[in-house]
């Protein structure tokens, strides 16, 4: 049985491998098992103080971004993306529905995985998060005054949408990138129903350029690049002097389209694909490339109603690599590299070899010496590679055993994850040597350090976000929250603080400083700029309206009523949608609406808000509802009932509040 | 004082008779006061009279409103809807501003009180500084016992179908100082406009009695000539 030897091979060599990582890791790993005792001082945040950072994490399959306080690790909120959220309606109102439509239809959950927030001269601004959903390729953007999703973007002609929503140095643009190839339609290809093994013929990667309105944060898909059907993994964007580059790491080179993790594992180099996006874009917009036809959806709220409405795109441009002379790369890179991460002045571009014990460190300079020296050894599909002595500058040695992903301090030094021998490693960027090394609990994929992808990372604090938990909390069945650990780099050993459980799955996260971002939170919204086509007012504005089978219940929400809280006159086989306004105009003080028998959701409404929700009766009764947010002392009072009338009764629509009906 | 020998009685009234005439007008340097005093006013204008704050654990930043010559507006935006929405568990019935009839006619009166302290000051007439303090201060005797009554009435005309009735219970805040009213800490003072207000009053005042000892003073200086 021909078929087992390259198990064989991957097993004894990963054997070797781990026994090897066991020799160069040396004995560093019997200390520090749990944080030192002053590592409490270091994390405790007093009742009514603030932390000093926001963490963003993705939520990986609950399809949303979680937020955490740092350094306490405190889960402050969850902000629903590409999930439909039954607590507060998100997905479910009328309001909201629309920011989860495809062109597959509506899709109520996503894979979130990077989330990156927008950029100013390479730093944080606090103006938005950008994150990917890999499934259905769609980009989401969040706005940090309201920790809401204004928007999400579905990416045409890609699939598995794993290297996405990294941004560069101004978010000029967003990128997204294909994971999994695919048969691209004519006239870009011959079609999407081809045979799954003509893979190397008809399937084909696609890099997507994302523009971002700067004003209005508006996402614009501006052109893309076909490429070579590789896996596209992750990628960055340049920072200082190599800001004009995006960079992306790529396995499968071997253009596998089955057991991947074997036949995609075969070749001993994969690829670094470099775009110069400036160049490309100029090219773009000289009207290079084809405009082919497609469909995409793009839903945006709009503010001033509330409402998010889908706009279906048709058109979008495509370059190919051929368009793009001197715009276009291929670096050769470790065999199947993971993460891939720039320095923070932008000189140094960091591979993790996945499959192997080093990091690869890429210089600029070297890059551009070789483009300049047209040091290609040959091309693929119209994309030139660059020879692979000219571009690197280091390997680091010993960075553990599966090193993914390399974050830096802004001191001189990356700190590499290393999953499989489940450990974080220090090196200096100037030396490539190790310099310290932390084990962690356990398999670490991505870790972040605040600012660690911008020209000045807040350095400080290092959380390592784990894939496995098992034992380092409290059990809870076969499924646990991942485990997160925060470490101090301030000294110049790593010193392990805190372990905190996160929901999901973060592929990534995100630190913002506090200050960039607290002040400028919206509390309620102000009923007066309230432009929703179903806002109500004032209690006096309340009403019942029917039109044929569909209903219109205008109603209002105030401590400790709603107006009207009574209503007959419904029948079977009606849609009753209950447009609610929460008239508060205080911080924090939402109201809640739920039905029984609701099988839509139940809907929070914010202060000064209109959210509507449908409602098909399909049984005679009288429904009680009741606000489900404890709002005052008389909130249990906070209740009504819907008359529900078989389909030929005569009960007149009725409605009102303190009134006989 | 004392080294200036005491004036005889028939002296003195010759000389105050004399300057009569010169007596009955306020010297130049009040009448400057006076206008200052009275332009003080116009300050109820730019900035509230009053201010009543409510301190309770769920509102750590704090609610409250402003009461200006011509209106009352929220300390924070909406705070006046909000403490309507918490007052009304009580049974208390809804501040609105636009129902309170003083609000339309004070500005005139105070414009009207500034123009009287004006007039006092341009034509230098003892006798307008007179009434201008009279009127002021009736005007704001007047003015404190309506506030009051005001506030009386929206503490103790209580809806009886109220949810929260506890007996004995009135809820209307002070005049001056703080109260404990059930949850709330509620806190009436003074502000700017107010302040100004009070201190034209006392510039009023003293003028006044300046002008009043003026002459009892100036008697010896006169015997000295």
């Amino acid at each position: 049985m021909s078929d087992y030897k390259p198990f064989k091979t991957i097993l004894t060599g990963g054997m070797a491998l781990l026994l090897a990582v066991f020799i160069f890791s040396g004995c560093s790993s019997s200390k520090n098992h749990t944080a030192n005792d002053d590592a409490a001082d270091q994390v405790y945040v007093p009742p009514g103080k603030h932390d000093e950072f926001y963490s963003f994490m993705s939520g990986g399959w609950t399809g949303n971004i979680s937020v955490y306080g740092i350094p306490s690790g405190r889960h402050l909120y969850t902000i629903p993306v590409f999930s439909q959220d039954p607590t507060d309606g998100y997905g479910y109102t009328e309001e909201t529905k629309a920011l989860l439509n495809t062109s597959h239809g509506f899709i109520p959950w996503g894979d979130t995985h990077h989330v990156e927030p927008s950029k100013t001269d390479g730093l944080y601004d606090g103006r938005w998060v950008f994150v990917n959903d890999r499934n259905t390729p769609r980009l989401a953007r969040i706005n940090l005054k309201e920790f809401r999703t204004d928007e999400t973007l579905e990416i045409p002609n890609t699939a598995g949408n794993h290297a996405a929503s990294f941004t560069s140095s101004n978010s000029e643009y967003v990128s997204a990138m294909s994971e999994y190839s695919i048969p691209l339609p004519k006239p870009l290809g011959n079609g999407t129903d081809v045979a799954i093994d003509s893979y190397a013929e008809n399937f084909k990667g696609m890099c997507t350029m994302v523009k971002v309105d700067q004003k209005t944060g508006h996402l614009n898909v501006d052109f893309q690049i076909e490429l070579p059907p590789f896996d596209y993994d992750l990628g960055r964007f340049g920072l200082g002097e190599s800001k004009d580059w995006v960079f992306y790491t790529d396995y499968n080179s071997e253009e596998a389209h089955t057991m991947l993790e074997v036949n995609a594992s075969q070749n001993d180099k994969d690829f670094v694909l470099a775009i110069n996006w400036k160049k490309a874009a100029k090219i773009a917009h000289q009207g290079k490339g084809q405009v082919v036809s497609a469909e995409y959806d793009h839903n945006v709220v709009n503010h001033k109603t509330g409402w998010a409405k889908t706009e279906v795109k048709k058109k979008v441009r495509v370059l190919q690599p051929s368009d793009l002379e001197g715009a276009i790369y291929f670096l050769p890179g470790p065999k199947s590299p993971h993460g891939i991460n720039v320095s923070p002045q932008g000189k140094y571009i960091s591979i993790g070899g996945k499959l192997s014990s080093t990091v690869t460190v890429y210089s600029l300079d070297n890059i551009r010496k070789a483009i300049a020296n047209h040091d290609v050894s040959k091309t693929i599909d119209d994309i030139p590679v660059l020879s692979f002595k000219d571009v690197e500058k280091e390997q680091v040695k010993k960075a553990g055993l599966g090193p993914l992903h390399v974050e830096y301090d802004g001191k001189g030094y990356g700190y590499n994850s290393a999953f499989i021998s489940s450990e974080i490693v220090k090196w200096s960027l100037k030396t490539g040597k190790v310099v310290d090394r932390h084990p962690t609990y356990y398999s670490i994929g991505h870790l972040t350090v605040p600012g660690g992808d911008t020209r000045k990372p807040y350095g400080k604090y290092l959380i390592g976000l784990n894939k496995i938990t098992k034992d380092r909390y409290l059990p809870t069945g076969p499924e646990m929250f991942a485990g997160e650990q925060l470490f101090d780099i301030t000294g110049d050993r790593m010193k392990l603080l805190l372990d905190f459980p996160v929901e999901g799955e973060p592929h990534n996260a995100a630190e913002l400083p506090a200050s960039l971002i607290d002040t400028a939170q919206v509390k309620y919204y102000d009923l007066d700029e309230n432009h929703n086509p179903y806002v109500t007012r004032s209690e006096s504005e309340a009403k019942v309206v029917r039109k044929g089978h569909r209903v219109d219940v205008y109603m209002t929400a105030i401590r400790s009523h709603f107006m009207p809280d009574n209503i007959e006159g419904i029948k079977i086989g009606d849609e009753v949608h209950f447009h609610v306004t929460n008239l508060e105009q205080e911080w924090d003080i939402p109201h809640g609406f739920a039905m029984m028998g609701m099988r839509n959701a139940g809907i929070l409404l914010m202060p000064g808000e209109t959210r509507s929700i449908v409602w098909n009766p399909t049984k005679k009764g009288v429904y009680p509802f009741y606000c489900t947010d404890f709002c005052s002392a008389l909130h249990q009072e906070m209740q009504g009932y819907v008359r529900v009338s078989s389909k030929n009764s005569n009960v007149k629509i009725a409605y009102g509040t303190n009134k006989e009906l | 004082m004392g080294r200036q020998p005491q004036p005889s009685h028939s002296h003195s009234r010759i000389f105050f008779k004399m300057n009569a005439s010169q007596n009955n007008t306020i010297n130049k340097r009040n009448r400057i006061v006076i206008a200052i005093a009275s332009i003080l006013l116009l300050a109820a204008f730019i900035f509230p009279l009053w201010q009543i704050r409510l301190q309770a654990p769920q509102y750590p930043e704090g609610l409250g409103m402003n009461i200006w010559v011509n209106s009352i507006r929220s300390l924070h935006p909406h705070n006046i809807r909000t403490i309507n929405d918490l007052n009304h568990y009580v049974g208390m019935k809804p501040i609105k501003p636009s129902s309170i009839p003083e609000l339309k006619f004070m500005p005139y009166l105070l414009i009207g009180l500034s123009l009287l302290g004006l007039a006092a000051s341009i034509s230098g007439k003892r006798s307008l500084l007179v009434s201008w303090m009279v009127s002021f201060g009736a005007l704001a005797v007047g003015g404190l016992v309506d506030f009051y009554k005001w506030e009386y009435n929206y503490g103790h005309d209580l809806n009886p179908h109220a949810a929260i009735k506890i007996p004995g219970m009135s809820y209307q805040p002070p005049l001056i100082g703080s109260k404990q009213l059930l949850n709330i800490n509620a806190t009436s003072i003074p502000y700017i406009g107010g302040i100004a207000v009070i201190i034209a009053f006392g510039i009023g005042i003293y003028v006044l009695v300046k002008e009043y000892r003026k002459h009892k003073v100036k008697k010896p200086h006169f015997t000295g000539f």
